[in-house]
Formats: C-alpha cells, structure tokens, sequence
C-alpha cells in the first residue's frame, strides 16, 4: 500500500541576515537551482511542488505561494502550501514524502524558506489576539522559563548550554552555507556573552537569517533510476498537542515522545542510541538539545545533559547532533526544519562535505513548533530497508 | 490505489459578522459536535487531522494553532495545517488515508472574513514587488476579468444576473446561506455598479464560516454513512501568477484538474465561484455546461446557492466539495463534483469528483 520514497537530492541558500540581493522568488530559486542540479532531475520531470513557510506575517506577504508559482516552475501542476509554525520545514518534508507514498506523484520537490529581512519576525510573533495568552516578545521569552524547569528537574550544571552553543557554531563554521560560522567559538567565550532570557545568552540563541532549503524526493523507481546515492525515508511521523492546558510538560512533551515513539516503530529502530549515526534536531536554543535527546528517546529523563557533557553530541561523539551547525547557526524559519531533513538526507548520502558524520548510514531529520506542541520527524537511511 | 469516500459534512453559517473569535473555534465545536453525531464517531477514532485556515484574514501568526482548542487534541493528534482553503487540507487528507497511515481522516477550514477589510486583505496575496503596493483589491480584478469576457463576447451581464439568480434561488432551501431569495434578472441589473461590471449580487458577500468533512477508507466508509460518496478523481493545478501573462477569461488550471478528475461526468456540481461570471468559466472549464463536451444535460450547478450565497474564506471551497458529497450521500446524484478554489481571478483550482457505490 505504502510506496517507498527516496530524497534524490537537496539545495540550499547560503544563509545571511539580509539577503538583500535576491527577491523572495529569488531565493527560493537558488535553493531550488541546486536541489535539481544535485538530484540531476530537469524542473519539468517534477510533477507537483510543496511550499513551507512560517506565518506570511514574517514577509507580509498573504500565501506567498500564489506569487512564487511562476519561480517554482509550478505553473500547470499541482501545489500545496503547509503551515505547521516552526516545524513547517519538516511538515513540508512529511507531506512532500505522502504525495509519493500515496501512490500519487512520482516526482516531488520541497521548498521552505524564509526572508525575515523584508518584515520584522518579532512584531509578527508579538500580536496579541483577543483571549490568547502573549507570547512575551518572540520565542526566547516564550522558552526560557521551560529551560529553567529543565535545568531544576534534571540538576543540569549550568554550563550545558553554553557547551551545546559552541559546539553548533564550531560545526557551522563546517557549513559553507551557514549564517555564523565561528570556528573559534568556546564555552567560555559562550558564558561570557550577554544574558538576554535567563539562562538562554546572545550566543545561546539562534540568529535572525534569510534562507531557503529545496529537496527532490523519487519514488522507487525514481530512485533506483538515480546515478547517485539516495536516502531512502524510513518512516515519518507528526504529533500535535495544545499550547496550553492543565498538565502540560514543557519540559518533555508528550506530542513530541509520542511522534518519537510512532517514528521509531514505523522505521524498525529499536535503541535509537545505538541505531542513529546522526541526528539534525531543531535547537533554537542552546538547551533545547538535552530536553530534546530525552523527549526522543536518546536518554533517559533528566540524562540528555550528560550524553552533551560527556562530548557524545560532539561531531565525533557517539552520536552527533547537529554536525550542520543546526538552527542556531542558521535560523530561516520556515525553512529551518526541511534544512534539517535535507541535512540528514546529505549525512546518508556522503554528500555532508566537511561535515560529514563518518560512516553515517541512518539519519534522523527532527523539528518543532509553537508551544512545544508540533512535532515532525523523519528517518532516512542508505538502504530502503 | 485505496478507495475512499466522504461520510461525513457539517459547516456553519455563513455570517456577515460573526461572534466568534479569528481563531474559529467557537465555530468549530458545534459542527465537530454535529459530524461526530452524525457519523457516531468521536475524535479518539479519528487517526489524522488537516485545517486550512490563513494567518493574514485573522490579522495574526499563529491562528491555526488556537483552533487545534476546537479538537481537544491530547492525548496528542496526527495534525497538519495548510495555508489554503480546507479542500487542499481533505487533499493532504486524503493522501494520509491513500498511505494506508489513517482509515479515518478528518479536515476543516475556518475563516472570519469580517476580520479585516477583505477585498483590500487579498490585495496582498499578489506579487508583492510589482503589484501588491498598487493595491488593486480582489474584486477589482475580478472585475478586470468580467470586463475582458464581456468585451470578448464570451458572457453578458445578462448572463452573470441569470447565475446571481439562480443561486440566490437554490440557496432559499441552505439553513446555510447568507444570502437567498426570488428575484430576477431585469430587477438586479437595475442595481448600481460597484467595480463596473459587477453589480453586488456578482459577487460573494463576505462571510464568516466553517466547514468540516470526513473521509474514511473502503472497509470503514460502509458502516458510517449508508451512501458514501467514494472518490475517484482528485485534483488540483495552479496558473502563473502574472495577471498579464495569462487568459483571465479562461483558467488553465481548472481545465486541467477537471480533465484529470474525470469532471465531464458530473450530474451535480458544487462550484467555488466568488462571482458570478467565474462560475461561467469554471462550467465551460469543467465542461458542465449541456451541448460542450457533454452528451444529455449539463450538470445541475450548485444546489445549495454556492459561494454567491455565502463564501467563508478558507472554509467555502471544503464546504462545496461537503455539499457535492451530500448530494450522494442523499441520494439526488450518482456523480458529484465540488471545487474550490484559491489566489486572485481563479489562480488555482482544485476538483473533487464523488460517485456513488
């Protein structure tokens, strides 16, 4: 019933603060441009295209979409728009796979971007709606008291964050198309940073970028007709919960270990640990890699801090989270997440470059969204099965 | 490929103003509630969720994710969201289910028009470099379409009065519409121009609504509804975005969703026209019409008065393809057609043809 689906290659800008050189469609188009280029698949055998991107407010653009159907080459096919707050990149990557598990298209590209440069994300994230609780001024006011709870429930030393941050802009200093790449960049120089939301620091946080991620993904036959490696998808999976209500964990929500636990079986994974060789996890925040490593089941609850302690995160750890320098050396936000599925889909397929997770067979591709309450994750692997 | 059908359709009505707040729950709950009842499931055997709602009509980031408050989603949910009208949500839907991942898909739309200034809030859906700072808002290009057919030969004002009409006609029987009653032709082209050639009555009032529908598969549609209405063609396409570069008198898209669909066929056919002259290019598109590319009759053309008598943004298109199920889930057809469609003079179409067992 389920067809397989396979990523025949990826694309992606080079992220900057502004990318005042290129239009929207512009950008779009880079990533697109290379996604085809590194799948060797010409625009016209791609039957339908899907399009992330977070809230239109980002650009001030209503359904970006209608505009860039001419740039996407989509003009005459079929064209989906999906919104799933911070984790659309990775939805995009999820639904793109549907449309040829289904049995539907054969030929899929992905699009996900972001331009923050042409509005300002912070006024966007910073309307407050009758009857909704405020949002406190962008996502780090959000975030910062569940870092704290994380930090009192699990007894985490205080220098965990300011470890995960430089080791991302270390391995973003790798990534020829990160926005900061800071090979020098320490724990220390992290600690002695600015305190913007206790305990999240200036160089905690995930910049402000303009970017855009494209992947192709084949069917089977597709696939197997490719000239190059593929990254087979495994298995899929999203889970949504509230924003607020009586009993939610912040800390490790349940929507997130529950899509954890459905991704896991699906792909056949039994000791994710011991079966991933490298996992591209949406960190926006520096702390948001310990409470993720125990909300997939990495670690145990209140562990995942030691696993980044102990240097197992670390691109020659024992598992390496982030080898691309991850959201907080790259944050386009709609397309922060399709940037984490495309990267486990380079680690599969030998293409990562400098940041090449040796031997890396098995890959995970995670992000989230709102609340803590979207999740989508994937796992691609060199072999379908 | 899995065979699935449409068992379940419930939408609000449509309102010039709404109570409710932009994030539509309040309009939400009740027609979960009425579905659910209707079909005797309850949210814990739906397997996966879809809404399609848009941030810029509620004047805010983020509204879809108040509206998951409507689901009741935890334990947690398999949920996404499009930016689209909910018919491309049942699409994704409809994908998950064709996946063999959900037996039991749900989607919904929601949209309070009455938000914002509408006609001015689609402004901005166009190319924002080049076109969107001149603000030519949606009804003033719809009008430019209605003038380029005119001007063509290709349909009157007469003709657009006759479907104004028509519509308002069927919708006296929809406990949904805005808008219903007996008029004629002669009475309302005797009406002012409000973005010359179209008159009030060419163009959708503006509504707030919802709409939700349910899809089930083969072995689960039977024991939920007595006459699924089983799709067999599902389809959507988009033209180019440059009002310039394409024939407005025509749409591309359409057409080829239509051909794909199996559209020809339909008996019945629920149309997502905002004004009165699109829905004139969407028959001829879809060959509804009697004597084009059909043998026998044309099809009978929204039943329930469609988007002219109540047109919910992000919920009008979701609520035709409802109401072209409905139509075989009743019994009144074999072949059903519901289409919605999306971005400014019929940019992107999308076709759902229903049959019965």
């Amino acid at each position: 019933m389920k067809q397989r689906a396979a990523v025949l290659g990826t694309g992606q800008t080079h992220h900057r603060s502004k990318r005042a050189d290129v239009s929207i469609a512009g950008l779009c188009r880079e990533a697109v441009d290379r996604a085809l280029a590194d799948a060797d698949v010409p625009a016209d055998q791609i039957d339908a295209i899907v399009v992330g991107k977070a809230p239109d407010l980002f650009e001030g653009v209503m359904m970006p979409e209608l505009y860039l159907a001419d740039a996407l080459g989509a003009v005459g096919k079929p064209l989906l728009r999906v919104h799933t707050a911070g984790s659309v990149g990775g939805a995009t990557g999820v639904v793109a796979a549907s449309l040829i598990q289904a049995g539907v298209h054969r030929r899929v590209l992905a699009v996900a971007f972001e331009k923050q440069s042409e509005s300002n994300a912070m006024w966007a994230l910073s309307i407050t709606p009758p009857f909704s609780m405020p949002v406190l001024a962008g996502a780090g006011g959000y975030f910062a008291p569940h870092i704290r709870s994380y930090i009192r429930r699990s007894g985490a030393p205080n220098h965990i964050g300011a470890m995960v941050a430089a080791k991302d802009r270390r391995n973003g200093a790798r990534n020829p198309y990160a926005h900061l790449r800071q090979a020098d960049m320490t724990m220390e120089k992290v600690l002695a940073s600015p305190m913007l939301w206790d305990p999240v620091r200036y160089d905690e946080t995930c910049p402000s970028s303009d970017g855009a991620c494209a992947v192709v993904l084949g069917d089977q036959a597709a696939a197997e007709a490719s000239d190059q490696p593929v990254a087979w998808i495994r298995a899929t999976s999203m889970r949504t919960e509230p924003t607020m209500f009586s009993g939610k964990d912040n800390v490790n929500p349940r929507a997130g270990a529950d899509a954890a636990a459905a991704l896991w079986e699906a792909a056949g994974i039994t000791s994710p640990r011991d079966q991933i060789d490298a996992a591209e996890i949406y960190v926006p925040f520096s702390w948001c890699e310990p409470m993720w490593l125990e909300n997939l089941g990495f670690a145990e609850p209140g562990q995942g801090w030691r696993m980044t302690e102990a240097g197992e995160t670390e691109i020659t750890g024992s598992l390496p989270v982030n080898p691309s320098g991850g959201v907080l050396s790259s944050n386009p936000i709609g397309a922060s997440g399709l940037l984490r599925f495309a990267e486990s889909a380079m680690q599969v397929t030998g293409k990562a470059g400098e940041h090449q997770v040796a031997g890396a067979k098995t890959a995970l591709g995670h992000a989230y969204g709102g609340g803590s309450q979207y999740f989508s994750m994937w796992v691609v692997a060199d072999t379908p099965d | 490929m899995t065979d699935v059908a449409v068992v379940g359709f419930a939408q609000a009505r449509s309102e010039r103003h709404s109570p409710a707040t932009t994030n539509g729950v309040e309009m939400l709950v009740p027609i979960f509630h009425e579905v659910f009842g209707a079909t005797g499931l309850t949210k814990a055997d739906v397997d996966f969720w879809c809404s399609g709602s848009s941030d810029y009509l509620a004047g805010r980031a983020f509204s879809f994710v108040s509206a998951v408050d409507a689901i009741g989603a935890f334990p947690p949910v398999m949920e996404s969201h499009v930016e689209m009208d909910g018919a491309w949500a049942l699409y994704e839907a409809w994908l998950k289910v064709l996946t063999g991942e959900a037996e039991i898909a749900l989607a919904y739309g929601f949209g309070k028009s009455s938000a914002g200034t509408l006609r001015r809030v689609l402004a901005l859906q166009l190319d924002p470099y080049l076109v969107a700072p001149l603000w030519p808002d949606s009804v003033s290009i719809a009008a430019l379409q209605a003038r380029l057919g005119i001007e063509a030969g290709l349909w009157s004002e007469q003709d657009m009065a006759e479907v104004a009409v028509r519509s308002r006609s069927s919708a006296i029987t929809n406990a949904h519409a805005q808008l219903s009653g007996s008029t004629s032709a002669a009475e309302l082209l005797c009406e002012p121009y409000i973005a010359d050639p179209l008159r009030a009555h060419d163009c959708a009032p503006v509504s707030d609504g919802a709409a939700v529908v349910i899809l089930a598969t083969g072995s689960r549609a039977s024991e939920l509804c007595a006459r699924p209405a089983w799709i067999t063609g599902f389809e959507h396409r988009i033209d180019s975005a440059s009002l310039g570069a394409r024939d407005l008198t025509t749409a591309p898209s359409a057409v080829a969703a239509g051909a794909a669909a199996g559209a020809g066929r339909a008996q019945v056919a629920e149309l997502h026209a905002p004004f009165t002259h699109q829905e004139i290019i969407l028959r001829r598109a879809l060959g509804l019409d009697a004597g084009n590319d059909r043998s026998g009759d044309g099809a009978r053309i929204n039943p329930s008065g469609g988007a002219l008598c109540g047109n919910p943004m992000f919920a009008a298109g979701l609520a035709r393809i409802g109401s072209a199920a409905a139509e075989i889930m009743s019994g009144r057809a074999d072949v059903a057609l519901g289409h919605a469609t999306s971005g400014p003079a019929l940019q992107q179409n999308l076709v759902c043809v229903m049959e019965a067992p």
